[in-house]
């Protein structure tokens, strides 16, 4: 389990978080949501530990993790980021290998190869293996690099659990991508050791996939829980300042807005 | 496991080969040929501590050494190319460019022109330390005032810019230096601006081979980090790399191998700039692979820049910084106009 402690983290006199107390679950899918300038990126940055200087405490399955070092914190946490650019041309499964690199010194092992073929396959980019990365479009880099991460923490660690921490993983994604990067995100996490973070900015995916969302405003956790109990008209209300209609169908939820 | 392995198995033993080649040439050729004959002769006597003639003494004083300098000082340069170039994500880095070699100079004519009023001394490796030192300040002078204060970047005109500024301003206290030198090799600027390997001998191509060999087998333990730092600062960093030690261990291995060869040879550009922009047309950007191709390839390129500029104005010579130039300035220039690199 990634546990958030009461974090609180100040630049200057600006307040990013306010005493956010939180947990993500192994096996759900759990989604961050909030208004531009929340502080959702902030917020993962703290769990990711790529930012330090916070108050309060994070840990992985009660470790604090400013005490993990970072070698093994790379072997059980990856983090899927937004608009990578290479400085040099590399082939696609040179980028995938990377997600290795925490784990192997010197050449990689077949394990490790193996597990750069069968996360180029998961993501259906093993036709691209061969090419250029630097001549992908940016939706084909972002499955090439969904494919990196999860080459990163592609073996069960039952003990220390694997932690995916997913940063707007959308964006450049077409709609049928969308959906299918959200379903293999679900057909993941049928490994029980596994704890995914994600922010979005659609309300509908959120509400379409999302088993436990986590709803932060002003740098506040506003409210945290299954979909039905946070994405309620007056939370949406109020942090997005526009009055949603919601359905509640059969399918699930859906929001629409005027 | 063959899936993923980068083709061009018989790269590394053609690339030896031509090495090999361009050695023997290099040994054979020059102000006096040398017969096979004198070589085997030599060498024989060598070992058996007889009596040389004319020939045979040039062989194993002046040439031997001289063209196991081209191999190492090249080698030397190219390492230090590919880790700069690693380190600053760009491909048009290069250590003449961006201040190493001319503060090495610097460090290195400062100690022609004091040496014998300073006290401290490490015997035949205080020049190359003298030239560390410089080419330490310079090196990091450029890397912290390229950097945008703001984005922690450094930008490609802010790295050109400032790399210009710090070489001109190093050049000419090489320049200022070398007036004042009484040493006759520092006195001249030639030297120091445009290279030449004729001062090679044995020390000092004992101290340039140790420095490049430990250089280089440390600098791939790291080759893997240097791949994840392509993807930029922070991925490198969530792949488990420790950036702040990296660049320290990066900086001080490239001035190491950039210093030490500047001391004994003056300054030398390009030859870091275009090997390793060969070695990515033939088999990829894999560091480790560039490393260990850029010693191979620097080491036949220098061989073969020395070759021609002993030749070409036979009995005299040209400096070698002529020729690297003649053959580095167009594959920059291309680099330059590229697009593909995002400057």
């Amino acid at each position: 389990m990634l546990k958030a402690e009461n974090i609180t983290v100040r630049i200057g006199n600006k307040v990013l978080l306010d005493n956010v107390d939180t947990q993500f679950q192994p096996g759900k899918l759990n989604l961050i949501i909030g208004p531009n300038g929340a502080g959702k990126s902030t917020l993962m940055k703290v769990l990711s530990r790529q930012m330090d200087d916070y108050e309060g405490v994070v840990t992985y399955q009660s470790v604090d993790s400013k005490a993990i070092p970072d070698k093994a914190l790379a072997r059980m946490r990856a983090v899927l980021s937004q608009n990578i650019d290479l400085a040099f041309p590399l082939k696609v499964w040179e980028v995938v290998m990377m997600g290795r690199y925490p784990h192997f010194s010197g050449a990689p092992r077949q394990l490790d190869e193996e597990a750069c073929v069968a996360a180029l396959k998961f993501f259906e980019v093993e036709d691209m293996a061969e090419r250029n990365y630097l001549t992908l479009s940016g939706g084909e880099r972002q499955r090439v690099h969904f494919a990196r991460v999860l080459t990163q923490l592609w073996y069960p660690m039952p003990e220390q659990g694997r932690y995916l921490l997913l940063d707007e993983p959308l964006t450049f994604l077409d709609i049928h991508y969308q959906f299918q990067f959200m379903r293999k995100v679900i057909e993941l996490l049928q490994q029980k050791d596994l704890v995914v973070v994600g922010v979005v900015h659609d309300l509908n995916l959120a509400a379409r996939f999302g088993d436990v969302i986590h709803l932060i405003q002003d740098g506040r956790l506003v409210a945290s829980g299954s979909k039905e109990e946070v994405l309620t008209e007056a939370h949406i209300e109020k942090a997005f300042r526009l009055k949603p209609i919601i359905y509640r169908e059969k399918q699930g939820l859906r929001l629409f807005f005027e | 496991m063959g899936k993923f392995n980068n083709k061009n198995k018989a790269l590394f033993p053609i690339l030896t080969i031509v090495l090999v080649v361009t050695f023997f040439l290099s040994l054979r050729f020059g102000a006096i040929t040398i017969s096979w004959a004198e070589i085997q002769s030599s060498i024989a006597k060598w070992i058996s501590n007889n009596d040389l003639n004319l020939n045979e003494r040039i062989f194993l004083q002046i040439r031997l050494p001289r063209a196991i300098a081209g191999v190492l000082v090249g080698a030397s340069l190219a390492v230090g190319g590919v880790l700069m170039q690693a380190l600053f994500r760009n491909p048009i880095v290069e250590p003449g460019l961006i201040g190493t070699s001319s503060g090495a100079a610097f460090g290195a004519s400062l100690y022609f022109v004091l040496g014998s009023v300073i006290k401290f001394h490490a015997g035949e490796w205080t020049l190359p330390l003298a030239a560390c030192i410089g080419g330490a300040v310079s090196t990091v002078c450029v890397f912290l005032l390229s950097k945008n204060r703001t984005t922690g970047k450094s930008s490609v005109v802010a790295l050109l810019l400032t790399g210009l500024a710090i070489n001109a301003l190093f050049l000419s206290g090489v320049g200022f230096l070398s007036y004042l030198a009484r040493d006759p090799q520092a006195r001249s600027i030639t030297f120091w601006n445009l290279g030449t390997l004729s001062g090679a001998n044995w020390i000092s191509i004992s101290i340039i081979g140790v420095v490049t060999v430990v250089c280089l087998i440390i600098s791939l333990r790291y080759a893997k980090q240097l791949n994840a730092l392509m993807m930029g600062e922070d991925e490198a960093v969530l792949l488990g790399v420790n950036l702040k030690w990296l660049q320290i261990i990066v900086i001080t291995l490239n001035v190491l191998l950039v210093a030490v060869s500047t001391a004994f040879m003056g300054v030398i550009s390009f030859v870091g700039l275009v090997v390793p922009h060969l070695l990515r047309l033939m088999n990829g950007s894999d560091n480790r692979f560039l490393l260990i191709g850029s010693a191979i390839v620097g080491g036949i390129l220098l061989s073969m820049a020395d070759l021609v500029s002993r030749l070409l104005l036979a009995p005299a010579e040209l400096p070698i910084g002529i020729v690297t130039s003649l053959v580095g300035v167009p594959v920059f220039i291309t680099l330059l106009r590229k697009k593909q690199y995002y400057f």
